[in-house]
């Protein structure tokens, strides 16, 4: 794995660099926040490599709080927290009073009385950490809202390929798979576009959401098509759990029209990068030999590269609390 | 109780009588002559200053009854939903339904046409008819039987009820809380096509004509459901259709930032089917207006989007938004007011509507030139849930009449 061979942008004073209070989204970013954000995990990925120790966000409390079931991210929220030294408490939905028939809002203010620093959510509803935003005076992170935004997992998946590739102006990135469902797919096209990619969607039409095409990209039904010259494929798991009934006849015929073998990884560039924000369905979407490639998957980097830029995202939206000079 | 009053000095609107200056004579809460009359001796006189006098509204397809916001906004009479709990299909909670809000509003209950609004069995339309209702509907859902919608037209029209239909494929629906498109995209929102749409009206328009009888869709709201709706008038097809001011004056981009006050239904849609709407209003296509008046508090409101109650309150903001189309020169002030009160008590064969002799006093007094800002906060509605917060507008009712006597 390439060391970075980034150069930072020239960095602004202070916080005029990232005049926002919270990372709810993608979306309403400057294509060079998203950058400043880039090149604020740059150091941490350095940094975890090397296991340097980092306390710049000792006696702060960080709180998880998941309304949805999480495994990876919110692992990597908690490492990133700890690695920084932050408290860091985490809150299941089966836990919550939310189950009991509390509000949002009140859990919302619950949350704010304790006085934490920072509050990293995920929830099944899409808005619903907007709505939390509004109403708490720490920052909030978004770890993923319904089928809105992941706006973390569009940085990491932005940082890997900007490591792996040296730019993301240009490239031409492919997503494939359940676009309708995926908050993943929309982060990702707002922080792509954003930075000047050329991104294509595909899926079968019972999964593309209606209007895509506004948002800067390229749907296309045909795979084989779409992958004509990729630079990185993107695939995306079916979601069966977000579906009110068979959006596909059924995972063998997804896996014979829009899953990613060797053969057609083929029609790609050569060494065209393969991404999955994961969990896989091996043999589903993609193929274990593609998931596995030892040059072209950058499926664990792309987990790596969460850390750092959870890490860097922490780090920066914490700075005006903790008098950061020239952010306060 | 003073039942007994002329009101002069108008500019009088009547849906059937035109427009003239005058005045009003009320005799035991009826229309007793309009325009220039003999004041008979010992009648009160009140000076209506050259403002607006109107009959008063008649708000068909509520679905809270919300008397203060009714009254505020000039709506003595009001066709109220079937969704209630419980729901209005049986003759006891329909009788009960009609006498609540009086005298100072008639309330004529849409009864359910089908068994708790289930879609399968027919309710009991004549009794339901008998104990006070004055139309059938199939409430916010849709039949998705064919044979059971058939037969609702065809039972419906021999006892003469309109039926009152919602012009939405559930299947296409699905959990959909927005129109497919670019916003729904961008926000990641459950939304189907506005192709659910026309696709329920096709089929309802033409199990109705092949039974002759009236249907009303409360609601239409798509380019391709008005083609529809006109080419079934010109063939003689008994149909009307209704539309509320959010759907014509709004399109989906209002829901950005998870504006749950937008959250209405049917979802509000894009630019291009909103200009369908205001077009299918100039040509005469949209027959009534209505405010679909649905307050929602914040526990309801104050949710993620998907998980919040559509509905909006609309009953007050009903005129002011309306004359805002006169202004715009879209319809004229006769026709506004046909769509407010005399189409909307034909549909439900009520005698009401017009300023005709021998019709009750049911009047409202406005000054369509006031200005005023739409305040939430201030709506006197049961909650103020308006996608409309902030918006200044023009046109407040001064006084209001329901069979003469004076409510505001």
């Amino acid at each position: 794995m390439p060391a970075s061979d980034h150069s930072p942008a020239t960095l602004l004073p202070g916080s005029a660099v990232f005049p926002h209070r919270h990372l709810t989204g993608i979306a309403g970013l400057m294509p060079h926040e998203i950058t400043f954000l880039l090149d604020e995990a740059e150091q941490w990925v350095e940094a975890n490599r090397a296991k340097k120790r980092d306390k710049r966000l000792r006696g702060l409390t960080q709180i998880n709080a998941f309304f949805e079931n999480s495994t990876r991210t919110l692992l990597s929220f908690e490492i990133a927290g700890k690695r920084l030294r932050a408290d860091v408490v985490n809150m299941h939905a089966a836990q919550s009073s939310v189950k009991k028939g509390e509000t949002l809002i009140d859990t919302a203010m619950t949350l704010n009385a304790m006085r934490a620093d920072v509050i990293v959510i995920r929830h099944g509803s899409s808005g619903a950490v907007r709505l939390i935003a509004d109403k708490v005076d720490c920052p909030v992170l978004n770890a993923g809202d319904g089928a809105h935004e992941h706006p973390t997992q569009a940085l990491l998946d932005a940082l890997t390929i900007r490591r792996r590739r040296g730019s993301i102006h240009n490239q031409r990135v492919v997503i494939c798979g359940d676009l309708l469902h995926s908050r993943v797919a929309r982060s990702n096209i707002l922080a792509l576009t954003a930075l000047a990619a050329e991104v294509r969607v595909c899926a079968p039409s019972t999964l593309m959401p209606a209007g895509i095409e506004r948002m800067g990209v390229t749907p296309f039904t045909d795979f084989d098509a779409a992958l004509e010259g990729a630079d990185v494929v993107m695939m995306l798991r079916l979601q069966n759990e977000r579906m009110a009934g068979g959006f596909v006849p059924s995972n063998r015929e997804f896996h014979l029209r829009y899953g990613l073998t060797l053969k057609r990884l083929a029609k790609a560039r050569p060494g065209a990068l393969v991404m999955h924000p994961g969990p896989m369905n091996r043999g589903v979407e993609i193929d274990s030999a593609v998931a596995d490639h030892v040059d072209q998957s950058a499926i664990t980097e792309q987990v790596e590269m969460g850390v750092a830029v959870r890490m860097a995202c922490l780090d920066v939206l914490t700075r005006r609390a903790r008098g950061v000079k020239g952010w306060a | 109780m003073i039942r007994d009053v002329a009101l002069l000095n108008a500019d009088l609107v009547c849906p059937t009588g035109g427009s003239s200056t005058g005045g009003v004579l009320v005799l035991d809460g009826v229309i007793a002559a309009t325009g220039v009359f003999e004041l008979p001796d010992g009648v009160a006189t009140i000076d209506c200053k050259g403002k607006t006098l109107a009959p008063a509204i008649v708000d068909l397809g509520v679905f809270t009854i919300d008397i203060p916001a009714f009254h505020a906004g000039g709506v003595v009479r009001v066709g109220l939903m079937p969704d209630q709990t419980p729901v209005l299909d049986e003759p006891g909670v329909v009788q009960r339904a009609a006498l609540i809000g009086r005298p100072g509003l008639w309330i004529h209950p849409i009864a359910a046409a089908t068994r708790a609004l289930a879609g399968k069995d027919l309710a009991e339309m004549a009794m339901n008819a008998a104990a006070g209702a004055k139309a059938v509907g199939t409430g916010e859902r849709w039949i998705a039987d064919s044979g059971v919608m058939r037969k609702v037209l065809a039972y419906a029209g021999d006892l003469g009820l309109t039926v009152i239909a919602q012009a939405e494929d559930a299947g296409i629906l699905g959990n959909a809380v927005a129109t497919a498109g670019e916003t729904a995209t961008r926000m990641g929102l459950p939304s189907a096509p506005a192709l659910a749409e026309p696709l329920a009206i096709a089929r309802d328009l033409m199990l109705a004509e092949e039974t002759g009888a009236k249907l009303h869709f409360r609601q239409v709201t798509t380019a391709a459901g008005f083609d529809l709706i006109r080419a079934a008038k010109r063939r003689g097809v008994h149909v009307t259709c209704g539309i509320t001011p959010a759907h014509l004056l709004l399109s989906d981009i209002a829901m950005t930032d998870f504006r749950t006050f937008s959250h209405v239904s049917p979802p509000l849609r894009d630019e291009s089917d909103r200009q369908a709407c205001l077009a299918a209003l100039a040509d005469g296509t949209i027959d009534v207006l209505c405010s679909g008046h649905d307050p929602r508090g914040p526990e309801e409101k104050r949710l993620p989007f998907a998980d919040s109650a559509n509905g909006m309150a609309g009953a007050g903001t009903l005129l002011a938004l309306s004359l805002g189309m006169v202004r715009d020169g879209l319809i004229t002030v006769e026709r506004l007011v046909t769509m407010l009160s005399a189409t909307p008590a034909r549909i439900m064969g009520l005698e009401t509507g017009t300023l005709a002799v021998g019709m009750p006093a049911d009047l409202m007094l406005f000054d369509a030139g006031a200005p005023w800002l739409i305040d939430g906060d201030k709506m006197v509605a049961l909650a103020g849930n308006t996608p409309f917060d902030g918006l200044p507008v023009q046109g407040k009712v001064l006084r209001l009449w329901k069979g003469g006597t004076a409510l505001i």
